[in-house]
């Protein structure tokens, strides 16, 4: 743990996120708080209905906190409208979703040079870029093809070379593996670690499937929108 | 980041290029008609401004009975003129440097086989002065001629109709009972703007006219020439205070003559073409009412099938306005694209028309550019709505979509 005159990367304090009003209130994150550092690789897990998604969703900046305090690197976050929230997310953030979220007829490279578009790069500097992100993926070869000419586990290499472009601080993945099946899970999952282990990159990832989980080093155990357990895996341990 | 913006806009309309082309079909028919019918007014105006020169852009018409140009005409007897009235108006209007009688009979006229109906107007030498027309063959009347002499001189197309390519010059031809000595051909001057032809007559002496064919010497109509330099004003005001006093029409009575000036028939002309021309604008206007509520209908319809896209590009850093921008981009270059295709078919359309109302071709790079604001606008307006929807999605939900 760094000393506390740094500010962590990520840190939660009693984060609530509520839906629906009066009766029909769902609480979906209640009094949510925790502290994430850079270069940590942490599965957040739980049953369906235990907000995880939700904290995702927090932590990515899509949604926005009912109440409780969001420090990113020291900086209030929680209240940034939602053009703000976009440029944290364009500059900082990188996503990787279950379904893969790529467009389709648009070659990988294409794919992965979208957020780079909107960080305003000029076109060889984009083509760079995503060139290095896909080298990093081992798709250097399938920069032309389509998402359809693809496989389920290329196109997810893909959507994590589009996460990796912008050179975020933290990628938050929403069940990268969830389509997947175990041998490809697995091969996302290395490349996941490694990209942890040999980038230092921080990772902050949902799941329901204990062993990748068990992937990363921390994980967090959500029930009915609270944090019950947060521990450190075999492999955080080892 | 707008040609990124405009290349992705090209992309997503050259997708579904069929949908594209139906989606503007509103505008390119709203476009196409403006285009046509301002490109085919420009003639039209220009045609009727050349017919009027031909006329005789001097020359003033005064015929009995109020309004005969407008609704009502004909109503009740009127008075014709007579030989005097044209003398006084050259000897007492300064204003006025030639007034010649005409009077006109539809009349059959015969040569050897050959028999042709056709009007016949008497008159005199001045006349081809006041209409400004010259002979292509043979003489005017002389003064010996206008004391009554059967003597005629043919148009165009009376000429083509008697004789074909056989010279008429010194031939006799029949006009009803009498027979007469053509002596002249005039040049011909074509279709007037109100289509008839301008070269079928004959013109025949004043007084042989009165004698022979009417038996009256009753002018129905006196064609007058201004002096150079004289304001129509002038000349319409100085015709019209004569008349009054040669006619004893009371002060406060109204006039039972009209004086027609050359301005007033092209404006009349002119001013028919424009309801013309506004009408069918309206029309191409509500075209292109219609044609953006496709474009926005179809917008929307695009914004809906999108919606998984507009997440991702929300998800990845894309600003509400710059989603905005997108498929306000896209909106404003397919009405655009519209716009130009509507643009080529409305001047294909001109083009053709004005060979077949035979009339000039004038292109306005005025309404073409006014049309490409238009299509612009168009995509504006009415994708603006479309591309709100999209920026105001939430991405959560747009990527659950």
């Amino acid at each position: 743990m760094p000393s506390d005159a740094q500010p962590p990367l990520i840190e939660l304090r009693d984060i609530t996120r509520v839906y629906g009003i009066g009766e029909a209130e769902v609480h979906a994150l209640d009094g949510v708080t925790l502290r994430i550092e850079t270069g940590e690789f942490v599965a957040i897990m739980g049953p369906s209905g235990s907000g995880k998604s939700t904290a995702l969703n927090v932590l990515g900046c899509l949604d926005r906190p009912t109440s409780g305090a969001y420090n990113f690197h020291g900086t209030d976050v929680a209240n940034l409208n939602r053009d703000q929230r976009a440029l944290l997310r364009r500059n900082y953030l990188g996503f990787v979703f279950q379904g893969y979220n790529l467009l389709p007829r648009m070659s990988a490279m294409q794919n992965v040079e979208l957020p780079l578009i909107y960080k305003g790069m000029s076109r060889s500097d984009r083509v760079e870029r995503a060139r290095v992100a896909l080298e990093k993926v081992g798709l250097a070869g399938r920069a032309n093809h389509d998402p359809s000419e693809l496989s389920g586990g290329q196109q997810q290499r893909v959507a994590i070379a589009r996460a990796l472009a912008g050179d975020p601080q933290v990628v938050l993945a929403d069940e990268p593996t969830g389509n997947l099946d175990t041998k490809l899970s697995i091969e996302i999952m290395e490349l996941l670690q490694k990209l942890n282990r040999d980038e230092g990159l921080t990772i902050i990832m949902v799941t329901h499937e204990r062993e990748m989980a068990e992937y990363a080093r921390r994980l967090i155990w959500m029930v009915d929108g609270k944090v019950e357990s947060d521990r450190l895996t075999v492999k955080g341990a080892a | 980041m707008l040609w990124e913006t405009f290349k992705l806009a090209f992309q997503a309309i050259l997708r579904n290029p069929m949908r594209s082309f139906l989606t503007v079909l509103g505008v390119v028919i709203g476009v196409a008609a403006v285009i046509a019918m301002v490109t085919i007014g420009n003639g039209s105006t220009a045609q009727v401004t050349a017919d009027v020169e031909t006329f005789g852009a001097n020359r003033l018409m005064l015929s009995p009975g109020q309004g005969r140009m407008g609704p009502g005409s004909g109503s009740g007897s009127v008075q014709p003129f007579a030989q005097s009235d044209v003398d006084k108006i050259v000897d007492q209007l300064s204003s006025i440097e030639i007034a010649v009688p005409t009077s006109t009979s539809q009349l059959v006229a015969v040569y050897g086989n050959e028999n042709y109906q056709t009007s016949v107007t008497g008159t005199n030498s001045g006349y081809f002065v006041v209409a400004e027309w010259t002979l292509s063959a043979g003489r005017s009347f002389t003064d010996s001629d206008e004391t009554g002499k059967a003597v005629c001189i043919l148009g165009a197309t009376v000429v083509e109709e008697l004789f074909g390519n056989a010279d008429p010059l010194g031939e006799d031809i029949r006009l009803e009972n009498i027979s007469c000595e053509v002596i002249g051909v005039l040049e011909a001057k074509g279709a007037s703007t109100f289509g008839t032809d301008q070269d079928d007559l004959v013109l025949i002496p004043f007084k042989t006219y009165a004698r022979r064919i009417a038996g009256s010497t009753d002018v129905s109509m006196i064609s007058l020439s201004m002096r150079d330099g004289v304001s129509t004003d002038r000349a319409v005001n100085d015709v019209t205070m004569l008349m009054r006093e040669i006619r004893r029409i009371d002060p406060g009575e109204e006039d039972d003559f009209t004086v027609n000036t050359m301005e007033q028939l092209s404006s009349m002309l002119t001013g028919i073409s424009d309801v013309l021309t506004g009408l069918l604008s309206a029309v191409a206007a509500v075209s292109l009412l219609v044609g953006g509520i496709g474009i926005m209908n179809i917008m929307l319809v695009s914004v809906t099938e999108r919606t998984r896209e507009i997440g991702i590009r929300m998800a990845v850093g894309a600003q509400a306005s710059q989603v905005l921008l997108q498929f306000l981009v896209e909106a404003i270059v397919l009405s655009v694209l519209g716009g130009a295709i509507g643009i080529a078919l409305g001047m294909g359309f001109a083009a053709v028309g004005a060979i077949l109302l035979d009339i000039p071709f004038i292109p306005d790079p005025g309404i073409i550019a006014l049309a490409f604001a238009f299509s612009a606008a168009v995509g504006i307006v009415f994708g603006y709505f479309p591309a709100r929807a999209a920026a105001r999605l939430d991405p959560i939900e747009a990527l659950r979509h």
